[in-house]
C-alpha cells in the first residue's frame, strides 16, 4: 500500500534508494524536514550527514564530496540557494554530478516562507556566474519528489553536471500517497575522473581556473556541446488534453495542478483548454510547444511568481500565437476559479 | 465527491495528526487525498491547523478554495475559518470551550470533545481524534442532505451506499498505520473516534 508521506521526506527516500552517500545542509523553513530526516536516516545507514555551518559551506562540502565521485546533496530554500550559487557555478565548471534541491519560499531577500515560484530565473538561466547550465528538474507530487530525486544521480552522472530539483513549500509540506517503488541503488558507473588518490595509477586533475591560452575557451566550447546532448535527449514533459486544445496552459510545479483542475471545469463548460507541464525546465521543452503553436491557439503561463518561465514559452512559441500571463508571488495561490475567470476571457 | 477538511485549534491540540489520521483513512478507502498543515511560526494562543482534500479523483491543489468541512478546536480557530463556510458545510465546534449561546450564521454541531476524550477515554490527548469520528458521522448524515455540495464542484452530491466516502471502518484501520510507532495508542484512539462517532446523532 502507498505510504502517506510528505514531499520533502518522499525526496529524502529518493535520494537515499539512488546511493546517496552524503548529504550537507543548513536549516531553513520550508525545508526543514530535509535535513531533519537526513540527520536520522543518513546516521542510521552509516551515511554522512553534516550541518555545515552556513549553506556556503553545505554546498562546497558537496563539491568536495562529489569530486571524490560520492552521491552527495545538499537542500535549501530560496535565500539559502543565493548563497551556493559560487559553489554551484564551481561545479558545473568542474563538471561535478551533485544534486542541489531548492524547495521555492516568497522572495526576494529573506521574504517569508510561503510555498513560491519565483526562483524559475535563477535555476535555468545561471544562477552563477559564467556559461553553464543545470539540469532542472520540476515535480508536481509527493511521488514525484521521490521519483526525480532518485533519477537525478543517474542524470548527475551521465552527463558530469549538477541537476537541480527546482520545487516549492507546497510540494515540500503536502503529504500524499506515495508508492516506494525503486530498488535500492548498488553499482554506479567507473568513473574515470575521480579524485581518489593516484597510488598505482596516473594522477588527475579537475580544475576550474584555466588560464593558459585557449583552454577555458575550448572548455566552454565543451561544454556548450555538452549542452546541446543534453538538450537534445532529456527534455520531459506532460501533456493533458492538448490534442484539441486551443487554449493551452503552461505550468510546472504546484500551479500545474491548479491549472489541470480548472482545465477541467473549461472542459465542462466546453472551453477546449489543455495543459503543458515541463517536468524538466531546463533543458525546456521547446519543441513540443512549437509543435501545438498552431493558428487559432492560445498560450497561457501560469506561475506563481510575476512572469518568469513565459520568457521560455514566448522564445518557443516565437510570435506564432499569443502568450498570456495569471500569476502571484510572494504567498500569493492561484486559484482553480481565478484560472477559468481568465480561459473563459480568453476563449472569448 | 470531493471534501475540503480544515482540522483547526491551539498548537498542541493535535490538528495535524487529526489531519493525518483522515487522510490515512482515505488512502484506506482508497481515494485521493492531500494533507497540508499551516508551517508559519504560529502564535502562542494563536490557531494551527491541517488542511485535508479527499476525493475520488485526481487531486490539484492541496490548499482548500472552498472548504467544505470544518473541526473547529477552539474559538478563534472557529471565527478565524467561519466566513470561509457555506450553509451546507460541516461544522464540528468543541463545545467544551466553545461557547454555544452565541448567534452562529450556520448550523454547527457542538460535541464537547475536551470532556468526553477527558472522561470517558480518559485521556484529554484524545480530544483530536473524539472529534475526527464526530466529523464522519455528520459527513455521513449530511451525505443525504440534497443541499451538501461537494466543495467546488455544484450538483455532485455523495451517496451512502458509495463506498467511497468516508468510513468510520476505514479511521479506524487508519489508527493501526497512524500509529504504527507506538502500537500502545491504538486501541485509545479507535475509541475515541467511536465515542465521536456515537455522539453525533
Amino acid at each position: 500500500m502507498k505510504k502517506l508521506i510528505k514531499g520533502n521526506i518522499a525526496l529524502c527516500e529518493g535520494a537515499i534508494a539512488a546511493g546517496l552517500h552524503a548529504y550537507f545542509g543548513y536549516p531553513i523553513t520550508p525545508q526543514n524536514e530535509i535535513p531533519a530526516y537526513m540527520s536520522k536516516k543518513m546516521v542510521e545507514l552509516k551515511r554522512v550527514f553534516v550541518q555545515a555551518e552556513s549553506e556556503i559551506a553545505a554546498a562546497n562540502m558537496v563539491l568536495g564530496a562529489a569530486v571524490t565521485g560520492k552521491r552527495a546533496m545538499t537542500s535549501s530554500s530560496s535565500p539559502g540557494i543565493s548563497l551556493k550559487q559560487e559553489a554551484i557555478s564551481y561545479m558545473a565548471g568542474l563538471q561535478l554530478p551533485s544534486l542541489i534541491v531548492n524547495v521555492q519560499r516568497g522572495g526576494p531577500g529573506l521574504g517569508n516562507i510561503s510555498g513560491s515560484q519565483s526562483d524559475y530565473f535563477q535555476a535555468v538561466k545561471g544562477g552563477g556566474h559564467g556559461d553553464y547550465r543545470l539540469i532542472v528538474l520540476s515535480p508536481n507530487s509527493a511521488q514525484e519528489m521521490y521519483e526525480f530525486a532518485y533519477d537525478s544521480f543517474d542524470l548527475a552522472e551521465k552527463y558530469r553536471s549538477p541537476v537541480m530539483i527546482l520545487t516549492d513549500g507546497i510540494i515540500g509540506q503536502m503529504m500524499e500517497p506515495v508508492e516506494f517503488n525503486k530498488s535500492e541503488k548498488k553499482d554506479f558507473n567507473d568513473k574515470n575522473w575521480v579524485l581518489t588518490g593516484c597510488k598505482g595509477r596516473q594522477p588527475r586533475s579537475v580544475q576550474s581556473l584555466l588560464m593558459k591560452d585557449g583552454v577555458l575557451e575550448k572548455h566552454n566550447i565543451n561544454l556548450q556541446e555538452k549542452y546541446k546532448i543534453i538538450a537534445k535527449n532529456e527534455v520531459k514533459y506532460e501533456t493533458f488534453m492538448t490534442d484539441d486544445a486551443e487554449i493551452i496552459i503552461t505550468a510546472y510545479g504546484i500551479s500545474s495542478r491548479i491549472a489541470k483542475s480548472a482545465i477541467k471545469l473549461a472542459r465542462k463548460e466546453g472551453i477546449k483548454a489543455g495543459l503543458l507541464r515541463p517536468k524538466t525546465l531546463w533543458p525546456f521543452p521547446s519543441q513540443i510547444i512549437d509543435s501545438l503553436a498552431k493558428k487559432g491557439t492560445k498560450f497561457l503561463s501560469v506561475e506563481l511568481s510575476h512572469g518568469q518561465m513565459i520568457e521560455d514559452v514566448k522564445l518557443a512559441v516565437n510570435g506564432k500565437a499569443p502568450v498570456e500571463f495569471l500569476g502571484k508571488a510572494g504567498g500569493g495561490i492561484v486559484t482553480e476559479q481565478e484560472i477559468l475567470v481568465k480561459i473563459k476571457e480568453m476563449a472569448k | 465527491m470531493y471534501d475540503e477538511i480544515i482540522i483547526a485549534g491551539f498548537g498542541g491540540q493535535g490538528v495535524l495528526l487529526a489531519g493525518t489520521l483522515i487522510a490515512q483513512a482515505a488512502i484506506e478507502q482508497g481515494l485521493h487525498t492531500t494533507w497540508f498543515p499551516s508551517y508559519g511560526a504560529e502564535m502562542r494562543g494563536g490557531t494551527a491547523n491541517s488542511t485535508v482534500i479527499v476525493s475520488d479523483d485526481e487531486i490539484g491543489s492541496p490548499i482548500a478554495f472552498n472548504p467544505n468541512a470544518l473541526i473547529a478546536l477552539n474559538e478563534p480557530s472557529l471565527n478565524k475559518f467561519m466566513p470561509r463556510m457555506t450553509e451546507s458545510s460541516v461544522i464540528i465546534a468543541n463545545s467544551s470551550i466553545i461557547p454555544q449561546n452565541k448567534e452562529y450564521r450556520i448550523k454547527l454541531y457542538f460535541v464537547p470533545v475536551t470532556d468526553i476524550a477527558d472522561k470517558e477515554i480518559k485521556n484529554v490527548k484524545t480530544a483530536n481524534l473524539v472529534a475526527v469520528g464526530a466529523l464522519i458521522k455528520a459527513l455521513e448524515i449530511n451525505c443525504a442532505n440534497p443541499r451538501r455540495r461537494s466543495a467546488g464542484k455544484e450538483g455532485d452530491i455523495c451517496e451512502l451506499e458509495d463506498a467511497k466516502v468516508l468510513t468510520l471502518q476505514s479511521a479506524l484501520s487508519a489508527c493501526e498505520k497512524a500509529f504504527s510507532s507506538k502500537p500502545e495508542f491504538v486501541e485509545i484512539n479507535k475509541k475515541a473516534i467511536q465515542a465521536g462517532y456515537n455522539f453525533v446523532k
